[in-house]
């Protein structure tokens, strides 16, 4: 079955969550897929080491954006290293999605990847 | 009715993957299926008469070079040119980038190179790159909103153009471009002329003896030939003239620690071991397009062209690049509110065989406000009305799914 059909997906596709950019962050990161075009952006608004506010920004299928919605939700609240440990397989579970072809995984795996690097820069500048 | 009509069932027989029960493939502007005869020539290639060409005075290291130089000339003969303008190449990039780098030679400082707003990223990153090896400046001749060479501006540019490089049919628009009278135009103001054919000599008669190029290009996979082989058509006296860009073996007659002499075209332009089988293959799939008749394949695509047209170019929130009629057998659309990548993974659910994106042409998508890029259906003759009445189906669906 495709991942049309499931209703996680269509459902954060068409009222994806923590859209938009908030009015403070501490962190951003963007990035973009060559293949497909698909982009992403993240904004983290940080508060002793936990995600006080996160809000993304972006353009793709649907399995692209309904990852990246999904994700902000997953990751609201939680500490930087929980954050830090979620994968494509966690999205993917929660989407209810058993597999993906190599090409298809690289839309779920956008979010993950901004999110992280958007961490990282941000740990690195409060260690430098 | 026309003879593929009549025959198509026993041509869709003729391509062992079109048997994949539910698969519909309409992506053949991407690389075309492959017919029985030319797998089966290859194979019996690879099983019987396997040598490297040239120069073997074995049996059969004759014999291969003999059936080499026999696809040269049944390939020569397709687009009506004689068989010394025929280098062969891996593909249509390939080829052009070649040209590029021949051409660099008759080009200086300020010179201007010209292509359009129609190209596949082939036709003009190529020239981007020699124009910044060599300081020259490279214009883009506009299209208008029908994805049509805006010829005033055509006209403007190639004014004092040194080189004029277009398609002949877009792959994203489905645009046939009137080659033989731009071409013309080109040539009079003096420039060299390159023609991108990679979409038109799998689909329609090309003479190039009837045309004002210098050079003329494709790849074989697009024609029902295997991968790794396309065509640089040159004009004679040209070829003769240009020193060869890459050097190394089968492309010299003597070579000494102090100097050489260059073989004769085309052989100068092919340094190195050929993709041979790939060229005995293509000459195959020529020969099984002669047997259909390109004729017959021309006048039944432009049913298919227009079918498609009526039938899925009018679907409720979809819009398509290109032309409104005179156009080649393909379809790159948007849908509202769908990116086109979930348009092609419905599509694929369906069985249909699509692609999305860009179709490397970025700058023509941007242009025509495609800001996604699109979905394209591209079909070929061994295609059917009912399988763009499935099409329509399926995307009917979808639109009233989201
Ligand atoms: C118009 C056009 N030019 C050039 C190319 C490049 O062909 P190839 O990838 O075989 O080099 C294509 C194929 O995608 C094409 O459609």
């Amino acid at each position: 079955m495709s991942y049309f059909f499931y209703e996680n997906v269509m459902d954060h596709y068409k009222n994806p969550r923590n859209k938009g950019k908030p009015d403070s962050y501490d962190t951003e990161y963007g990035d973009s897929n060559p293949t497909c075009g698909d982009n992403v952006k993240i904004y983290i608004k940080i508060e002793a080491n936990r995600i006080k506010k996160i809000g993304f920004e972006g353009n793709g299928c649907a399995l692209s954006m309904a990852s990246a919605s999904l994700m902000t939700e997953m990751v609201d609240g939680e500490s930087l290293d929980n954050a830090l440990k979620i994968s494509e397989k966690d999205l993917m579970n929660e989407l209810g999605i058993k597999e993906l072809g190599p090409n298809r995984i690289k839309c779920v795996a956008l979010p993950v990847k901004v999110l992280k690097m958007a961490i990282i820069s941000y740990i690195s500048k409060q260690n430098s | 009715m026309g003879y593929i009509e009549k025959n198509i069932k026993d041509i869709r027989e003729d391509f062992p993957i079109l048997s994949r029960p539910g698969f519909i493939y309409l992506d053949s502007a991407a690389t075309s299926q492959k017919p029985f005869v030319v797998l089966e020539k290859m194979d019996w290639v690879y099983k019987n008469l396997n040598a490297n060409v040239h120069r073997g005075i074995y049996k059969i290291a004759e014999d291969i070079t003999e059936e080499y130089e026999r696809s040269r000339k049944e390939i020569s003969g397709f687009i009506n040119a004689s068989e010394s303008e025929i280098v062969f190449t891996r593909n249509t990039t390939e080829s052009i980038n070649l040209a590029a780098y021949m051409l660099l030679q008759k080009l200086k400082r300020g010179d201007r190179i010209v292509t359009t707003l129609l190209e596949h990223h082939s036709n003009f990153l190529p020239w981007k790159k020699i124009a910044k090896i060599a300081g020259l400046n490279l214009e883009l001749v506009k299209v208008t909103s029908e994805a049509l060479i805006d010829e005033e501006d055509f006209e403007k540019k190639i004014e004092n153009a040194k080189v004029v490089a277009f398609t002949h049919v877009s792959n994203v628009a489905g645009t046939i471009v009137d080659v033989k009278r731009l071409a013309r135009k080109a040539k009079e103001r003096g420039a060299f002329v390159l023609i991108d054919g990679a979409q038109a000599t799998p689909h329609m008669k090309v003479d190039v003896s009837n045309l004002a190029v210098d050079f003329y290009v494709f790849s074989g996979h697009k024609m029902l030939g295997p991968t790794g082989i396309g065509v640089l058509y040159g004009k004679k006296d040209l070829l003769e003239e240009l020193e060869p860009p890459f050097t190394g073996g089968e492309m010299v007659k003597e070579v000494h620690k102090d100097g050489q002499s260059w073989n004769d075209v085309p052989w100068k332009f092919e340094p190195g071991t050929p993709n041979y089988v790939g060229s005995i293959g293509l000459a195959e799939a020529v020969r099984y397009i002669k047997k259909i008749g390109i004729d017959q394949i021309e006048t039944y695509e432009k049913k298919l062209s227009e079918y498609l047209l009526e039938n899925v170019g009018n679907i409720k929130g979809l819009r398509y690049a290109g032309p409104k009629n005179n156009r080649a057998a393909l379809l790159a659309f948007e849908i509202k509110g769908v990116h086109p990548h979930d348009v092609a993974a419905y599509l694929d659910m369906k069985g249909i065989a699509v692609r999305s994106g860009w179709h490397c042409a970025q700058p023509l998508q941007e242009e025509l406000g495609f800001s996604n890029g699109t979905t394209r259906a591209s079909l070929y003759f061994y295609n059917t009305f009912s399988e763009i009445d499935k099409l329509r189906t399926a995307l009917e669906e979808l639109v009233n799914i989201v």
